[in-house]
């Protein structure tokens, strides 16, 4: 049996009627980057919230690094760097009091603070930003400084809620390389939810979240080849018309648009058929069919059609 | 020193000097409201503006008028000559009294029964009944001094005994200066309502703008986070208390005739409720507005029912009650003694006792509700 790092077990919390997490069972391995993923909504924040003891579950039980988060909380606390999802330091100190700040109440003597500080903000790049107000930074250097806060204490553990949403590609790029070396150099944990299926692909493992409970995991690559049925890949003209009518089809489950091309998703071992007459039904209809072919399942598809399935309700 | 706090407290700083809206609450707001409410805020009647219809034109009512004019009071503003001019002015509010001093009013001195009238606004009723007085008083002795007169000119006894004489004496503030009053009053208020805004928006703040969720997850005990973040208040708020208590000293001349230490030490009692306040408000409130609503909407009854500008004992019994759970009212009491009779604690032992155990009560609730978690 394999020793977890994480471990969440029939976690449940509520806020008035909303089931936020609702019987979950999550299990991290040391030394992962494990993506949490899923629609808004579907209980990441909350999620990362109770692990790190922002917030207590309703029932459930939570395990990090073999103690028990509700018994140990401080020292696992001292483990734990966590970003939350809004920029949430403070706009009116510097860069580097940011720091310090976080430095010093983390138990960080005078001595300390400094060199460590300054080595991290040399890693997220920040160095040459030192004296500026964090009001003043751009959206990308203000995660950046965030990350930088969350890791000056040495953490073993990351947890990261949606670090990169509304951040531009290229600073996306960069935290994604500043995580990966984090992850390789410093074997660090690493917990980060997105919305971004290409974020997603980067990890190496992935939990599907839908209402609160998690749907599926596994790697990347397991996730794909576990879809059920397959996607083709449909380009024509016009789109719209394309989409009503193939979704006509019985053996087709979902149909949805990916820029000019539509993917379909056919039943289990439909393919073949759906694919030998489909381009005819169409043409029928007097639409133009450019091409159609089988392509292997992005993490986009697998995650609409976990978000959509009904099969997940039974 | 624990190092965590003298971390947070250091970081509170920063913000509070760098944050020109905070810094102006805490540095100017307090002077101006003492200067504006210093002024305003004042029962004193001066210079009220009268008409004076004096249909006698005689030295002796020359004379009259001479003592009106002499006490601060009154403002001879308007020479008139007849009815409807007087009720002209006083409609207008241009006069707030008239005094009309008939034609045969020296003839009628002679036979010691002379007569003047004097119409009041009394719309005003502060205006009003001050004037009032004030015309009483100023005939009296105007009547008094002419009695002597005339017995010294007759050649009878100078000696003139009324059948009764109340004799006042005012003490601690023997010109009933207004001020004397308002200051202490003021001192109170303005430590009362920063402290509470401010505290009730600092915690809040951290909650609106997410970095509540950082500090959850540092080793920061709730504790720590509360004092921490409440210390520069306290130190800024004492600093507070010794600048408007010497501008009140040395600009409005209120006196200091109490221990300062007392005073330091009644104010931080006073300062732990305001604190208090502001933390329970914070604690109850999702954003720096609600909680800044809630701690306004305390805040204006607790400074009516002070005893701040209306004396509780005036107070129907429902009200007199209710401002028993006020602990502004308690220290005003105290400040005023403190400042104006000079006594010392064990005169003051109550209202000491009241403030602090409000003031321990509600920063123990409002701490006991102050939990590091978002939920």
């Amino acid at each position: 049996m394999t020793e977890y790092l994480i471990q969440a077990q029939g976690l449940y919390k509520s806020f008035g009627e909303n089931h936020a997490v609702n019987d979950l069972f999550l299990h991290i391995e040391r030394g992962e980057i494990y993506g949490l993923v899923g629609s808004d909504g579907a209980g990441k924040t909350t999620t990362l919230r109770l692990l790190v003891g922002a917030m207590l579950p309703d029932a459930g039980m939570i395990t990090i690094d073999g103690m028990d988060l509700f018994q140990h909380g401080e020292e696992i606390r001292a483990r734990i760097g966590y970003l939350s999802q809004r920029f949430s330091l403070y706009e009116e100190l510097s860069v580097l009091e940011n720091i310090r700040f976080f430095a010093e109440v983390r138990g960080l003597s005078t001595e300390e603070w400094l060199p460590r500080s300054m080595d991290i903000l040399e890693f997220v790049g920040l160095a040459g930003f030192k004296e500026r107000r964090a009001g003043q930074l751009s959206g990308g250097m203000k995660q950046k400084l965030g990350l930088a806060s969350a890791l000056v204490h040495r953490p073993r553990i990351l947890l990261l809620d949606e670090p990169t949403t509304g951040v531009d590609p290229v600073t996306r790029q960069d935290f994604w390389q500043l995580i990966i070396r984090l992850v390789s150099d410093e074997r660090l944990t690493v917990l980060i939810s997105t919305p971004y299926m290409d974020e997603a692909a980067r990890c190496g493992r992935l939990g599907f979240l839908r209402d609160g409970s998690l749907l599926k995991s596994g790697t990347p690559a397991e996730l794909r080849s576990a879809l059920e049925g397959s996607i083709l890949e449909l380009r024509g003209e016009p789109l719209r018309e394309l989409r009503l009518a193939a979704a006509m089809d019985k053996d087709i489950l979902e149909v949805h648009a990916f820029g000019d091309r539509l993917h379909l998703r056919v039943a289990t071992g439909k393919t073949e058929a759906v694919l030998n007459r489909l381009p005819d039904q169409l043409a029928g209809r007097g639409l133009k069919v450019e091409d159609v072919r089988i392509i292997p399942p992005t993490l986009e598809d697998v995650f609409i059609s976990l978000t959509s399935s009904e099969i997940a309700d039974a | 020193m624990n190092s965590r706090l003298f971390s947070i407290i250091r970081k509170e700083f920063i913000q509070i000097i760098r944050d020109p809206r905070t810094l102006a609450m805490i540095l100017v707001v307090p002077v101006m409201q003492l200067f504006l409410l210093g002024y305003a805020a004042t029962t004193d009647v001066r210079n009220v503006p009268i008409a004076v219809w004096d249909q006698s034109r005689s030295p002796e009512s020359r004379a009259l008028l001479d003592a009106f004019r002499s006490a601060d009071y009154f403002r001879i503003a308007y020479d008139i000559g007849s009815d409807a001019e007087v009720r002209d002015l006083i409609e207008r509010g241009e006069a707030r009294a008239a005094l009309i001093i008939p034609p045969d009013y020296s003839q009628r001195l002679l036979e010691g029964d002379a007569q003047v009238a004097m119409i009041l606004d009394g719309s005003d009723s502060t205006v009003g009944g001050t004037a009032l007085s004030t015309a009483r008083l100023i005939g009296q002795s105007h009547a008094t001094k002419l009695m002597q007169e005339q017995a010294a000119r007759t050649g009878r006894s100078a000696e003139f005994n009324p059948p009764l004489e109340v004799r006042t004496q005012v003490w601690y503030n023997p010109d009933l200066d207004s001020a004397y009053f308002m200051i202490p009053g003021v001192i109170g208020m303005i430590l009362f309502a920063i402290t509470s805004i401010l505290t009730a928006t600092t915690i809040v703040r951290e909650r609106e703008r997410g970095t509540i969720e950082q500090l959850i997850v540092t080793p920061i005990r709730s504790w720590e986070l509360v004092v921490g973040k409440l210390m520069p208040y306290v130190i800024l708020s004492l600093f507070d208390t010794l600048v408007v208590l010497a501008i009140g000293n040395l600009w409005f001349k209120v006196p200091v005739r109490g221990d300062l230490g007392l005073i330091i030490g009644t104010s931080g009692l006073l300062l732990l409720s305001g604190l208090g306040i502001g933390l329970f408000a914070s604690t109850t409130a999702n954003t720096q507005q609600e909680a800044f609503m809630t701690v306004w909407m305390t805040l204006l009854p607790a400074i009516f029912l002070s005893g701040f500008l209306f004396p509780i004992e005036a107070m129907p019994p429902v009200l007199r009650w209710v401002s028993s759970i006020i602990p502004l009212r308690y220290y005003l009491v105290i400040i005023r003694s403190l400042l104006l009779k000079g006594v010392g604690a064990a005169a003051l032992q109550n209202e000491i006792i009241a403030l602090a155990i409000f003031g321990v009560g509600i920063m123990g609730a409002a701490a006991m509700r102050f939990r590091k978690r978002l939920d």
